[in-house]
């Protein structure tokens, strides 16, 4: 890998957010830079979700600032409500995220990159939860990215078809130079190809590179032998633990803080 | 046809078709409650009117549009269910307006026309103001209409993809409150709601996207507003109420057909 200087899609630097009083986010550091993945793992309610509205722009910092490259942003949320009384087609919802208008051949292909090229003339109210998931994962490509911002972007895609979406997203960021951004619902599984990984929990807990130990055997049995490349288990060690509202509890020597720790 | 009638007509069907695509954003973004809660601080605005010796109309837009902005800054805190805040502001302008209307002994309001609607004493100036604003709210409409259907779909995508969402949800706002002080005179306090919602609802069954379902949406409020003046013409029964009663029952026929996908 030619190690030159990537360009700065996102920084977030030493950002608060708080909700009524409540502090949700307390002076986190995030950095994506193009063609890299940086994946926020951490438990419910640690403000993942809130993180990337924040670099998203739809929450405004309480205090710290947010940087955001003029790229084209796609964005995959990590629920979305149609009503049933709206009528919108899987057609209609794809075209409106570019503001050309777009050819039928480009929104069959970035559905069918997802497996999802049946659903086209289907209402979104009407779609299950992982058909919902693809079809706004290609709603996102389509407008063809600078950044990427999912949350949960497999969240309901049944299993085989996880290991998929994830080798499409690394393909877009270590093939096209897209910066990702992206919630993973799970602490233990996140992509081999994450080259950033950030704890969250209101604070960054820690952050760097995943180790990969993607070649247990019940990984292979679970996910077939061709995910094996794109799962493996983020193993760090904490060296302090949370009370049940998320404040810092030291472990055994405490906290050591490190150079760039500023809570506590 | 008598001239009062003809007036009627006309000004009621300017009005149906502002509410069609209105109304389509009323049902598409929860917002019946909003209407109504407008509607009933409207009767507010003809007592403001009448302190200030305008015509009526004049207190119920400027109240209406007070209202749906004081509503628009509590939604934004979040700390009040926006339920909660239109209960609040509805019954509460409400019954202001009616304690302050009996304390006005000199000036007689005929009550029940401004609850459930008096079309047949329209003007040919109200017929024509109907008109004008359905013109102008129209075309704000379509300037506007990219940013409201991404909108209506999910406020974080639309912002996320460039849109001006405050100031869409502004305008949306704004568009439902002059709208809802015209069908005030039409169908009155108590049934302007119906006009935004009902016709919306009758038009989903055929309407494959969001542009169908206005334009149907307008077509159903149109032959409501004829079907009902002809019925109350007819049988003398009370207008406003069988504009709505008329439109209700295009509602229940539109259920019988299958929906189009």
């Amino acid at each position: 890998m030619i190690s030159e200087a990537k360009p700065i899609l996102l920084r977030v630097e030493g950002a608060s957010v708080a909700f009524g009083g409540q502090t949700v986010l307390d002076r986190v550091d995030l950095t994506v830079a193009s063609g890299r993945i940086v994946t926020v793992v951490g438990p419910n309610g640690a403000g993942k979700s809130t993180l990337l509205r924040l670099a998203l722009g739809l929450v405004v910092p309480a205090s710290g600032s947010v940087f955001r490259a003029p790229a084209v942003v796609g964005y995959v949320p990590q629920r979305l409500n149609v009503e049933r009384i709206l009528p919108l087609s899987v057609h209609r919802f794809l075209a409106m995220a570019v503001p050309e208008v777009v050819p039928s051949r480009r929104l069959d292909e970035a559905l069918g990159q997802l497996g999802a090229g049946h659903v086209l003339r289907r209402q979104v109210a009407e779609l299950s939860g992982g058909e919902l998931q693809r079809v706004l994962l290609a709603r996102a490509v389509l407008r063809r990215p600078g950044l990427l911002v999912l949350d949960e972007p497999v969240g309901g895609v049944d299993m085989a078809a996880q290991a998929e979406i994830y080798d499409l997203i690394a393909n877009l960021a270590h093939r096209d130079g897209v910066g990702v951004l992206m919630v993973s619902h799970d602490l233990h599984v996140v992509m081999a190809a994450t080259d950033d990984v950030v704890c969250l929990n209101r604070h960054v807990c820690c952050a760097g590179h995943p180790e990969a130990v993607g070649r247990h055997p019940e990984y292979l049995a679970l996910f077939g032998p061709k995910a094996a490349g794109s799962l493996a288990i983020y193993t760090h060690a904490h060296d302090h633990g949370h009370l049940a509202d998320g404040s810092v509890l030291p472990l055994g020597d405490g906290h050591q803080h490190g150079p760039d720790c500023r809570h506590g | 046809m008598d001239e009062f009638l003809l007036r009627a007509v006309s000004a009621g069907i300017g009005l149906a078709l502002v509410a069609g695509p209105l109304g389509c954003f009323v049902v598409w973004r929860r917002m019946a409650y909003f209407g109504d809660a407008l509607a009933h601080a409207a009767l507010l605005g003809i007592v403001a009117g009448l302190l200030l010796g305008t015509a009526p109309i004049f207190g119920v837009v400027g109240v209406c549009v007070a209202a749906a902005l004081i509503l628009a800054g509590l939604q934004a805190d979040r700390r009040l269910s926006s339920d909660a805040v239109l209960g609040i502001l509805a019954h509460g302008a409400l019954a202001l307006g009616l304690v302050l209307l009996s304390g006005m002994e000199r000036v007689r309001v005929d009550l029940m026309g401004w609850l459930f609607g008096d079309i047949l004493a329209v003007s040919w100036a109200d017929a024509v103001l109907v008109w004008g604003g359905a013109v102008l709210v129209l075309a704000l409409l379509r300037l506007h209409w990219r940013a409201l259907v991404a909108m209506a779909v999910d406020e974080d995508l639309a912002r996320v993809e460039g849109h001006d969402v405050g100031r869409a949800r502004l305008v949306l706002m704004l568009l439902v409150a002059v709208a809802v002080a015209a069908a005030m005179k039409v169908v009155g306090v108590m049934l302007v709601t119906a006009m935004l919602v009902i016709p919306a609802a009758a038009a989903r069954r055929l309407a494959r996207t969001p542009e169908q379902m206005a334009v149907f949406a307008s077509a159903a409020g149109v032959a409501a507003v004829a079907a009902g003046l002809a019925g109350s013409w007819r049988y003398d029964t009370p207008s406003g109420p069988s504009i709505v009663v008329a439109a209700v029952a295009l509602f229940v026929l539109s259920r019988l057909l299958p929906q189009r996908n």
